[in-house]
């Protein structure tokens, strides 16, 4: 059962026929009839083992970090709140996946030179084997073609994006730590006075016997923050090519240094088919 | 960037504003700086002035297109950052010509 688990494979996931079978499958692994098992297995004999893949991007697009935040004047005089966001060395293409060797089609980028003591070994092994600069961070941008793109090839940002350019923006937010309901649900505030003891605790968390429980998901204080975002749409007001910067309008998450993913903004209809 | 004079509260500045509504007319603006707060590029000063016998403050962004021309006409001694106090005295002390 184990086995016929991991062999769904990308192959058979396109096949629209077998679909329903390997997606059923690879989400409840505890009943799987016979049928559909051995025509994976036949159907793809050479590739073993289960895919996690993102979804697909826009575009390729580039690992950045903040700077910090600033008002910009457009020419007829509007402030626009900014971003700024800097590049660090690199941007690189450290390697390009594809359907035939991986399962699908990727542009691995690297961010951030480094001192080449600072990696692991098998992080020097991979940059090493592609060629390319010690690099911290490895990201990987899903596109639906790949071809264009080869190792240690440098993506300019001001190549793949111009000024006007809408563009979704993903990061790690601030850590708030350990919060209540109100900061971190916005739920709404018990009286203060009038000889109301509920100040800042929750409401009621749900129903009595019936069911018994609290449901799974409920809302309730934790730790808020620190979780990975992603800002759709944001405009590009600026590309400052002296500077080697870029101004993106509006807040974007975390603090200044943190490191951001800039990608073309996924639009339904525009870059994105409808279905 | 459009050089800015050194403005100081406590200046008496005459600033000439386009105003893009207006058709780009040309709206001057005299007063004293009450206040200056310095944000990098989005630095403000704060213009005291009686216009029609009411006393009138407008907050500037000196480094804003629409403000074509900062001119310090004279410097009255001051002994504090912030002339606040200029609200509560007499409309002699914010008059200009």
């Amino acid at each position: 059962m184990a086995m016929a688990m991991a062999v769904v494979s990308f192959p058979s996931l396109l096949n629209k026929t077998t679909l329903s079978s390997s997606s059923s499958s690879l989400f409840t692994p505890t009943f799987l009839t016979p049928k559909p098992s051995s025509l994976l297995t036949k159907s793809s004999p050479n590739s073993k083992r289960s895919l996690v893949v993102s979804s697909m991007e826009a575009g390729i697009g580039v690992m950045g970090s903040k700077l910090g935040m600033m008002s910009f004047f457009e020419a007829d005089g509007t402030v626009v709140p900014v971003t700024v966001v800097g590049f660090r060395e690199g941007n690189i293409v450290t390697q390009v996946k594809t359907l035939a060797t991986d399962g699908y089609d990727a542009v691995q980028i690297g961010y951030r030179r480094v001192r080449d003591k600072k990696l692991t070994k098998p992080e020097t092994g991979h940059l090493q084997k592609a060629g390319v600069i010690p690099l911290r961070h490895l990201q990987e941008f899903r596109l639906t073609n790949v071809e264009g793109f080869e190792t240690n090839q440098k993506l300019v940002f001001d190549e793949i994006f111009k000024e006007g350019d809408l563009v979704d923006v993903a990061g790690t937010t601030i850590g708030k730590g350990f919060q209540g309901g109100i900061k971190r649900h916005h739920f709404k505030r018990g009286q203060m006075t009038h000889g109301s003891k509920s100040h800042r605790a929750l409401g009621s968390i749900g129903a009595g016997t019936t069911p018994g429980r609290v449901y799974k998901g409920k809302k309730m204080p934790g730790r808020m923050g620190g979780t990975k975002t992603k800002i759709r749409k944001l405009k590009i007001v600026k590309v400052d090519k002296d500077l080697n910067v870029v101004m993106i309008k509006g807040a974007l998450p975390g603090k200044p240094g943190n490191l951001l993913r800039i990608t073309p903004a996924k639009i339904v209809g525009v870059n994105i088919p409808k279905n | 960037m459009r050089p800015v004079p050194e403005l100081r509260t406590g200046d008496i500045v005459e600033i000439k504003l386009e105003v893009p509504e207006n058709r780009r007319r040309l709206s001057i603006h005299k007063g004293i700086v009450m206040s200056r707060q310095n944000a990098g590029i989005h630095t403000t000063i704060r213009i005291r002035r009686i216009i029609a016998g009411i006393g009138v403050e407008i907050v500037f962004p000196i480094y804003s297109p629409n403000i074509k021309e900062i001119k310090v006409v004279s410097h009255r001694k001051v002994r504090r950052a912030r002339l606040y106090y200029l609200r509560d005295k007499l409309p002699r002390l914010s008059t200009f010509k």
